[in-house]
């Protein structure tokens, strides 16, 4: 569905989990845009009719790119750069809070 | 100018206390105008945090106490006819509220004044004080610095502007005209009829109400009436939406059907600012966490002032004018909790009913005494 107008295979990768597996982003991405990448879409369902959602804005406004990074629940993809190693995992709902259930 | 058809009522101010008693009186079969200033308002009705609250209402004013349980009592079936009419839910929970203590003394305090109250009003006055293990099994999450809470099973709690929405709906769908934008210049009254002069046209009625919210203050005088009100601050956080956890709303922190953590509120004596200020909103997050440890790492979305409508006793005026006969003021702070006897047992009683007997007590005269 997406892919970089830059030239690929130029920069550095780096590996990270979504869901338990593995994807290559480029170094220096936006978590979003390694997750469009590598055909992640939705990102996760509404709190309240349970819709999917997508990146809108890509720029911290629309916050419809929230994700789960490394155990932190709502995270907006877009505002954080991809680092090896990290643990995504996509959202279904409103987020947990620590004793809720 | 532009000429204007004629109506029954002219209603000014379109906050939920407007908003209810044009409701009720297009529901009742009255031609209603309804006239409402801009977004430039304060608009307590976008604002307020959304409670049907008993608890405590009415210390020293039994027929305010009365008043209050009557229309908590009416809520569920109002909330039901407004879904029905426009499909709106309004988010309704009434399984009861808690004040939560965080110290003996307030605890004891709390529970003093239901007492006092129940004596007061002589009859079935509903509450129970819990202590933490108690209040632990209605609400399991509350946190070790709780010592206990007041609970009285009437109080609930309603999505605000999903209600303002509902009685927007309603007044249409009751061919209710609705003019928006338009600021009061002048009011005359003159053999019976009231003119009501705004920059875009004269509104011509023969009965009117005043239900501006803070605007009262200038209009009432317009029509031989007083509304000595003035606004007091509060000031409320929302969380992003988190897992439901808390089912029975308080003071100072209830969840939405939607999930949203909203939190206040303070009470700050400063004029017409209805900004925000990191000392108060710092307060309330520090209180609402040691009720709700949990909330400790959820995330704050919105934060918001808003000024409440508040008469030097903190109770509501209502009162007909004698100088203009047929205009009427309507102001209180608690416009939720009162909605259902706003559309009405007020709505009757300005449609020419007897005034109800627990509102004899609301005139602006107890001001001048």
């Amino acid at each position: 569905m997406f892919r970089p107008i830059e030239p690929t295979g130029e920069k550095r990768t780096v590996a990270l989990q979504v869901e338990g597996k593995s994807i290559v982003a480029r170094a220096g991405d936006t978590l979003a845009i390694a997750l469009l990448n590598a055909g992640v879409t939705p990102f996760r369902q509404t709190p309240v009719s349970g819709r999917p959602r997508a990146p809108l804005c890509l720029m911290g406004v629309c916050f419809d790119c929230l994700v789960e990074v490394d155990g932190q629940q709502n995270v907006q993809s877009c505002m954080l750069e991809v680092q090896e190693g990290m643990q995504v995992q996509l959202q279904h709902g409103a987020r947990h809070m620590e004793g809720d259930v | 100018m532009s000429a204007h058809r004629e109506v029954d009522t002219l209603v000014i101010g379109g906050g939920i206390v407007g908003m209810s008693v044009a409701y009720g009186l297009a529901r009742a079969g009255e031609r209603v105008r309804l006239l409402d200033e801009g977004d430039d308002a304060f608009r307590a009705a976008r604002g307020n945090f959304g409670l049907v609250w008993v608890q405590g209402k009415g210390l020293g004013n039994a027929g305010y106490a009365r008043w209050t349980m009557a229309a908590a009592q009416e809520w569920a079936v109002f909330a039901s006819e407004l879904a029905d009419r426009t499909g709106v839910d309004v988010e309704l929970s009434q399984i009861g509220g808690l004040t939560m203590c965080l110290d003996e003394a307030e605890l004891a305090e709390r529970a003093g004044g239901l007492a006092a109250i129940r004596q007061q009003i002589g009859g079935d006055y509903r509450f129970e004080v819990l202590d933490l293990a108690q209040l632990r099994e209605l609400s399991p999450l509350v946190g070790p610095d709780v010592v206990g809470a007041v609970f009285c099973p009437l109080d609930g709690h309603v999505s605000p502007l999903r209600l303002l929405r509902a009685l927007f709906q309603g007044f249409a769908s009751l061919k209710g005209e609705l003019v928006a934008g338009v600021h009061v210049d002048a009011i005359d009254y003159k053999d019976g009829v009231f003119h009501v002069r705004t920059p875009s046209g004269v509104h011509v009625a023969g009965k009117l109400v005043l239900a501006a919210g803070l605007g009262n203050r200038d209009l009432a005088p317009l029509v031989g009436l007083d509304a000595p009100v003035k606004p007091n601050r509060g000031q409320i956080l929302v969380s992003e939406r988190v897992q439901p956890f808390l089912k029975h709303p308080s003071l100072h922190v209830r969840q939405t059907g939607e999930g949203v953590v909203q939190i206040g509120d303070s009470k700050e004596d400063v004029g017409y600012d209805d900004g925000t200020t990191l000392e108060q909103l710092s307060r309330i997050t520090a209180r609402a966490t040691r009720c709700f440890p949990l909330l400790k790492n959820v995330n704050i979305v919105r934060t918001w002032g808003a000024l409440r409508v508040m008469s030097p006793d903190g109770f509501p005026i209502y009162q007909a004018s004698t100088t203009c006969p047929g205009a009427f003021v309507v102001t209180c702070h608690s416009g939720i909790t009162l909605a259902p006897r706003h559309a009405g047992a007020l709505t009757q009683w300005i449609r020419g009913g007897i005034e109800p007997t627990d509102i004899h007590g609301f005139k602006a005269e107890r001001f001048h005494v």
